[in-house]
């Protein structure tokens, strides 16, 4: 059992943003996998049927995607998300998205009926034009958006932070200031693929976001960094398709991680990851896995 | 995987809403029921069942079926898999029965075309809105009996393929595979529930895709959470029971949309 923001988890690995995260019983189904939590699909104030198709290849090193933030809008996912506290028996992050710190709090509040267990501020998102990272690298929105939301709910808010910036850090530090109880990281890394037969960009949005095993140097890198200047918990994402990958993010200074692209091996992937950490918490001796986040920084 | 660049070497015009369209690649290592995810470049990417080895059979229902009826031989697309979950091959021994509606027929060919060439006993139900969008009638003669029926009675028996299915004993069956519209196929899964046969049955389901490789969820379907895209689009008579399995489905957006 860990507590992250005041949550208890039975286990340390959570479903990212964005994966099979549309509907309640897609969500119930990845916490009957063996997730710890389970993070919703962004949701946003207007329906939206995101990029037209391909939005997603396997690179075969990681993938890449450009969804455009698809999502049904808050008044229709609502009972979705109370599906999913129903039925799921493990905390359940609604992650939302907006232009403003205006629509940000409307989605919020939109949502609180449902009961979740904390709002995580999609400003990360590199291929939604207005929306996302558009917002997300500049630390003054990341800031009046964050205790925008922070004032108007009292449930825990965690923001995921974009890598398509210089500095993270300020970010980070942005979100804290504004009063976030967590940092995510990392979104997908801008990038893009072109069929060299026709010339053509292969996704319909032309470029997307990198994820899985190709990001995980710059995830641990940005988390590392995270955790050195932050006092609030970093929340590590970015190409964990093992225990060990695992191991590796909370040795960084991640307090918990995610898992996303993953999926792609089987959902059975969530009690791999935390069964391995676990029989790595016992045998190497350690009291638990609070004794080995950002260990990494102590070992100079 | 990128998408593999085919060129189209042959167009047939089926119906005259239906065309298969044949590539220069052959997919041999697809079971029958898998789908590609076919890239018509600078329109859209669409999932479409395999109707051959190296072919997929189309109907024209929005904008990009609409795009790829302009396209004409020789012209290129790319194409991602075979994916997903395929019908369960029949036993040598085994007495199978097919139902196809429309279009459906298309993903039911090459499993007829396995089942002919393993010398497999078979039947098939086939049925059309009229005579002339009746698909693949020639590929369903091999061996068994053919039941042909239209909605407008225009050749043949007229009405569904519901109505020859109440004719038969499908206790004589040891496997049933169906494909069609989803109200279609939801009675034909109403009628074998009723005849206690559901296990042995198998439905090819169409959702709105987006990744296609079980990741994203966009063709989750209720109550179960099952991924259109990688769980299916062959799912058995029980994995469908109590789901929104012709009720309704999701748009793009997520939107539940009534049949």
């Amino acid at each position: 059992m860990i507590s992250i923001t005041g949550i208890e988890l039975e286990n340390p690995t959570i479903l990212a943003a964005g994966i099979m995260g549309t509907t309640g019983a897609s969500l119930v189904r990845v916490a009957k996998e063996g997730a710890g939590a389970i993070v919703s699909k962004s949701i946003g104030p207007e329906p939206k049927d995101g990029h037209s198709n391909p939005s997603m290849i396997d690179l075969g090193y990681g993938f890449l995607n450009a969804m455009g933030l698809p999502n049904p809008s808050y008044p229709d996912f609502k009972d979705e998300l109370a599906v999913a506290k129903r039925e799921a028996d493990v905390p359940v992050v609604a992650s939302i998205f907006g232009g403003t710190e205006e629509e940000f709090v409307e989605v919020a509040l939109g949502l609180i009926d449902s009961n979740p267990d904390a709002f995580e501020l999609n400003v990360s998102c590199p291929h939604a034009l207005g929306y996302g990272a558009s917002v997300g690298s500049n630390p003054d929105a990341v800031e009046t958006i964050t205790k925008a939301v922070c004032d108007a709910v009292d449930i825990p808010v965690w923001v995921k932070l974009t890598p398509n910036v210089t500095d993270i850090v300020a970010i980070g530090e942005a979100a804290q200031r504004g009063g976030a109880d967590a940092v995510v990281a990392i979104n997908t890394i801008k990038g893009m693929a072109i069929d060299i037969n026709s010339g053509y960009p292969v996704l319909g949005n032309r470029f997307g976001g990198v994820s899985g095993a190709a990001v995980k140097p710059v995830a641990l890198k940005c988390v590392y960094d995270l955790y050195n200047a932050l006092e609030i918990p970093v929340i590590g994402v970015g190409g964990i398709n093992t225990w060990e990958d695992a191991i590796e993010m909370i040795m960084a200074g991640a307090s918990a991680v995610q898992i996303g692209s993953a999926v792609y091996q089987g959902l059975e992937i969530f009690s791999s990851v935390s069964t391995g950490i676990e029989i790595f918490i016992s045998d190497r001796g350690y009291k638990g896995l609070s004794e080995i986040i950002g260990i990494a920084h102590e070992r100079i | 995987m990128y998408p593999t660049d085919v060129r189209i070497t042959k167009i047939i015009k089926e119906t005259p809403s239906t065309r298969t369209f044949v590539f220069d690649r052959s997919f041999e290592e697809a079971i029958p029921g898998q789908f590609v995810m076919v890239w018509i470049r600078g329109v859209d990417e669409i999932p479409m069942t395999l109707s051959g080895s190296n072919s997929i059979t189309v109907q024209r229902v929005g904008d990009a079926t609409e795009k790829m009826f302009i396209l004409e031989e020789g012209d290129r697309l790319g194409i991602r898999g075979p994916y997903g979950r395929g019908f369960t091959l029949p036993e040598i021994e085994e007495k199978i029965l097919l139902i196809a509606g429309g279009v459906g027929a298309a993903p039911l060919s090459p499993l007829a075309e396995y089942a002919s060439s393993a010398g497999i006993c078979m039947n098939t139900i086939l049925g059309a809105r009229n005579t002339s969008e009746l698909l693949f009638v020639d590929h369903f003669t091999s061996c068994g009996e053919l039941h042909i029926t239209t909605d407008d009675g225009s050749s043949h028996r007229c009405g569904f393929v519901t109505d020859v299915l109440a004719d038969i004993d499908v206790s004589a069956y040891d496997r049933i595979y169906t494909c069609g519209p989803e109200m279609m196929m939801k009675c034909v899964h109403g009628m074998l529930e009723r005849e206690d046969t559901l296990e042995k049955a198998e439905f090819s389901l169409h959702r709105y895709f987006k990744c296609g490789i079980g990741v994203c969820g966009a063709c989750c379907m209720d109550r179960e959470g099952l991924r259109v895209c990688k769980d299916g689009p062959v799912f058995s008579g029980i994995q469908l029971r109590d789901s929104e399995f012709g009720i309704y489905m999701r748009g793009p957006s997520g939107i539940k949309k009534p049949f």
